[in-house]
């Protein structure tokens, strides 16, 4: 009653030169007239449409379903935080890189249940502003779907959750409902290296603290991670335009998260421009890349990368954005007349320094150069708190949980899925004893035999009449042997190696995430081995484990030297391939077809 | 009387149920797809200091004719317009209405044959409670072919600016569309205003902000009064509103060049009330004012800008004295000027270099 008298008193006061007496109406008279009059009034003017009761009931049941996945986090020291979303029953929780930069690698996580739980860093990517961080205790915490972030359309309802302000005390996340403005924006850097590519603009009200916590769409599946607004003038509050990391973009480097590294974008080794007629064109490429070894160069105008044609600068920084460093991705460009197709491994983004050091602008190798960035919506919305807090110490209880190295924000995880990987790797056989010199000999596909001898002194190859010959002293440089393989004879040494010590072989071994094998095929986990200059990446099936190949390369900047398995040769035991294709530059070199395997003890010839 | 605050009372809970029955379960997709076809992203001056250089249009004939927010991105020979298909194509001012905050933009293509926006049929009005849409290339996120963004909202109130006054610096006095969505945004203006099946109600007006609360209003011109300069403008039949005759002499008593001052181009929304020249020979020049020199109080009174500047010296008496403080470097130097008896023209007029805003424009052609 008090309430409807207030709000008399309010309406009264707008309408107030229609009212000759006000303190009358608002007599016991008046209040018995109104009250009559909103009996008397049809029942049906006031009757909501049972549609609109029906979205609204289907609105709050997908929001209090939502809310049990949305995490709180704040720093261990209790000052700062910002918003996360649960993706997995056993923790794993997507957050803003910029959430976690300042919160330490053990972090205070409140639930919707209002409890808090500990939580530690796992992976990070400070270029695309993303971290993946796994909260403690339980295995069956509630989490959210992910969606398929290329279905949503401008117009689509969407719910952002989060802790804006840090208001929840309780952890019951805020809830802020609207559209989707725009698609595939691009975003420039704002004074960091945090690069928006490809991401979801929406007009749903993104504050600081919302960073890191999920955007789901109205059916309630996560469709990206918000962390940005554009913050001119107006106060770092929302001002109609915030932005989302797709989580499409995310699921590419979910794997890369996983393995516990700093993880880095990509660049093509070219820029590029829009040229008067619309068409993009390079402008810059570098000598060294695999695109320039390729063929590109200045002037060649970009049809198409990635699968996605290419229309503007903007368009291929959001394809290229998307992807971690080392992904292979097709690229259609055309001079004059001549199209071209090819297959490109896209390099890092910046070095390894710039990522784990401070946050400093760098100039962008990625798209066109410009002397001045142009004035974009800046900012990102902030951690609530920008003070570093003391980092405090980790829970006893969780403490090996973490273990430090360079390049990786928690190598912890990249050991586990080290272990898990490579525990499927016994099923090709005991490797360790076989010391000696290991003899295949066969046929290729164009029906040349072949014998190839991997031993501990050297790797020898006969071939279409011809004997290739790799030492292996410690003095040895390894060879492009055969010329233009792009090392064989090393790279069959690496593979020995690897099958009889696996990591011991190596000076550096770790998980790297998973990829489409050669950039079409099916994702493949990756492991990554380095011995001297010599880098190999080892592909695994993701299903029975299976090793599917690798690729060598023996110097930086050179063509690798691709292996690739299939077939099965069960010998005592152990796994052989039937047939070991060899590719590189682009070109097959051959196919070799397995037809007897020996093992000798003793050197090779 | 009560029987009338019944009535508004049932009427305005009627209205919310009957908007919210009809809105929901609604797509907004062919309306967002037919509007973005009809938008489109304005480059031109500006990009220097907070200026942003760009703004938005959307098109009024198939022949290539774009209503825009008049502003500072206008002022240049290098104006160009971006296509909702990502075509880029030169344009000029055909003709403005200061007033209206509106001005009207020619492709130069002859051959033009757009999507364009139907003054007569796609237009409607609407009421507080009308769920709506805003589109515009607020923050300039859409490049090329990207389409502006869009954003949704209720109208709030379809109230007069001109009370406003004073708090907002407002040049539109009239009629305004009031929503609660952040609408109003750097190079938001000339964005359009929709009702959710796509009817024109609006064009969003520059960012007008409340220098006492540092608040920011969010609405648009209603379609009604731009229709008839739009049309008579793409026509050559346009003649600028006068203003009226009050403030007309209110504000034309004096004038700066009337001392031999020339101030800054007045550009910002609050231009600082810099001295950008001082005539030779003129009661500025005798008095030791300076190029440079920032104007801070007249008469007493703070100077905020340039208009209020200009304000405050079309309300001073004739044969009085003209106390100006400025600053320069980091000097505070009071100034006197002798204000004449009757306002004249100066000798020789000198126009600015450049003009703050033609103050008739629009019948050209």
């Amino acid at each position: 009653m008090r309430l409807l008298r207030r709000l008399l008193r309010r309406l009264l006061r707008r309408v107030r030169p229609l009212v000759v007496d006000r303190d009358w109406l608002l007599g016991s008279r008046a209040w018995l007239v109104v009250l009559v009059a909103l009996a008397v009034l049809p029942r049906a003017s006031f009757a909501v449409d049972p549609a609109v009761l029906a979205a609204e009931a289907k609105r709050i049941g997908v929001a209090s379903r939502l809310a049990t996945s949305v995490v709180a986090i704040f720093s261990r020291g209790g000052r700062g935080g910002g918003s996360g979303v649960l993706i997995s029953p056993d923790g794993y929780a997507l957050t803003n890189f910029h959430v976690t930069r300042g919160a330490g690698t053990f972090m205070k996580c409140g639930l919707s249940d209002g409890q808090l739980y500990d939580a530690v860093i796992v992976g990070i990517d400070p270029t695309g502003d993303v971290a993946l961080i796994k909260l403690l205790g339980r295995d069956d915490f509630p989490h959210a779907t992910l969606g398929d972030s290329d279905t949503l359309k401008v117009g689509d309802w969407t719910f952002a959750m989060g802790n804006p302000f840090l208001l929840a005390t309780d952890f019951q996340p805020t809830v802020t409902y609207g559209i989707v403005s725009g698609l595939h924006r691009y975003q420039y850097p704002a004074g960091t290296i945090l690069e928006y590519t490809d991401c979801i603009q929406i007009d749903t009200s993104i504050n600081p603290g919302n960073s890191g916590g999920p955007l789901f769409s109205a059916g309630g599946q996560l469709m990206g991670i918000n962390g940005r607004g554009s913050f001119e003038k107006r106060g770092r509050v929302n001002s109609g335009a915030g932005y989302a990391i797709s989580i499409n973009q995310i699921k590419l480097f979910m794997d890369h998260l996983r393995s516990g590294r700093v993880v880095d974008h990509a660049t093509l080794g070219a820029t590029v421009t829009t040229r008067e007629d619309g068409a993009v064109v390079v402008d810059g490429i570098l000598d060294e890349s695999e695109a320039y070894r390729r063929g590109l160069r200045e002037g060649d105008e970009i049809i198409s990368f990635g699968g996605r044609s290419v229309r503007s600068v903007n368009q291929f920084k959001n394809i290229l954005g998307i992807y971690p460093k080392g992904w292979k991705l097709p690229l259609v460009f055309r001079r004059e007349q001549v199209r071209t197709e090819t297959l490109l491994r896209l390099r890092a983004l910046h070095r390894a320094s710039e990522l784990t050091g401070s946050p400093k602008p760098k100039p962008k190798p990625g798209g066109k150069p410009k002397p001045k960035p142009k004035p974009r919506p800046g900012g990102k919305p902030r951690p609530a708190t920008r003070k570093r807090p003391p980092v405090a110490k980790p829970p006893e209880k969780y403490k090996h949980l973490y273990v430090k190295k360079r390049g990786f924000a928690n190598y912890y995880f990249n050991q586990q899925e080290q272990k898990r990987v490579l525990s499927r790797m016994s099923r090709l056989g005991d490797f360790s004893g076989a010391a000696g010199a290991w003899v295949l000999a066969g046929k290729t596909a164009a029906g040349d035999a072949f014998r190839l001898t991997v031993a501990d002194v050297g790797v020898g190859l006969s071939w279409k009449q011809k004997a290739y010959f790799q030492e292996l002293d410690k003095a040895s440089e390894p060879l492009d042997e055969p010329k233009g393989s792009g090392g064989l004879l090393y790279a069959m040494h690496m593979w020995r190696s690897f099958l009889a010590k696996r990591e011991k072989g190596f000076g550096e071994f770790f998980y790297l995430g998973s990829e489409p094998l050669d950039g079409v095929g099916a994702r493949v986990d990756v492991m990554i081995s380095e011995l001297g200059n010599v880098r190999c990446r080892w592909y695994f099936d993701r299903k029975q484990g299976r090793l599917l190949g690798f690729d060598s390369q023996r110097v930086e900047e050179t063509d690798e030297c691709e292996v690739r398995f299939s077939g099965d040769i069960d010998l005592d035991g152990r796994h052989w391939p039937r047939t070991i294709r060899v590719s590189s530059a682009g070109g097959v070199l051959a196919s070799f077809g397995v037809e007897t395997v020996t093992m000798k003890a003793g050197a090779a010839q | 009387m009560t029987h009338r605050i019944l009535t508004i009372v049932s009427l305005l809970l009627l209205s919310l149920t009957w908007c919210a029955s009809i809105a929901e379960g609604q797509s907004i997709q062919p309306t967002i797809q037919r509007v973005q076809q009809r938008m489109v992203k304005v480059f031109g001056a500006g990009g220097i200091r907070r200026l942003h250089a760009y703004s938005t249009g959307f098109v009024v004939s198939r022949q290539g004719y774009v209503a825009t927010v008049w502003s500072h991105v206008l002022d240049t020979e290098e104006l160009t317009v971006v296509l909702a298909d990502g075509r880029k194509i030169r344009a000029k001012v055909l003709g403005a209405e200061p007033q209206l905050d509106l001005a009207v933009l020619e492709l130069q293509d002859k051959e033009l044959d757009l999507p364009a926006w139907d003054l007569e049929a796609d237009v409607s009005d609407a009421g507080p409670g009308t769920r709506v849409l805003g589109f515009s290339n607020m923050f300039r996120v859409a490049t090329g072919d990207e389409m502006v963004s869009v954003l949704h909202g209720v109208v709030a109130a379809k109230a007069p600016l001109a009370t406003r006054r004073g708090a907002f610096e407002s040049s539109y006095e009239g009629t305004a569309f009031i929503v609660d969505a952040v609408t109003n945004n750097p190079g938001a203006g000339g964005g359009v205003l929709v009702t959710r099946a796509g009817r024109l109600l609006g064009m969003i007006g520059k960012e007008l902000r409340n220098s006492e609360t540092n608040t920011w209003v969010n609405y648009a011109v209603p379609i009604s009064e731009l229709k008839q300069p739009i049309q008579q403008i793409i026509a050559g039949k346009y003649r600028a509103r006068q203003r009226d005759p009050d403030e007309t002499n209110a504000v034309a008593r004096f004038r700066p060049l009337e001392f031999g001052i020339v101030l800054v181009p007045d550009v910002l929304f609050r231009t600082p009330a810099f001295i950008d020249g001082v005539q030779p020979g003129s009661a500025a020049a005798r008095a030791g004012l300076q190029p440079d020199d920032l104007i801070l109080f007249i008469n007493g009174d703070l100077v905020q800008s340039c208009r209020v500047f200009k304000q405050s010296l079309g309300r001073i008496d004739a044969g009085t004295v003209l106390k100006l403080t400025v600053r320069r470097g980091d000097k505070l130097l009071p100034v006197e000027l002798p204000v004449p008896d009757t306002p004249e023209a100066p000798d020789t007029p000198e126009t600015p270099k450049k003009p703050e805003k033609p103050a008739t424009a629009g019948d050209t052609k």
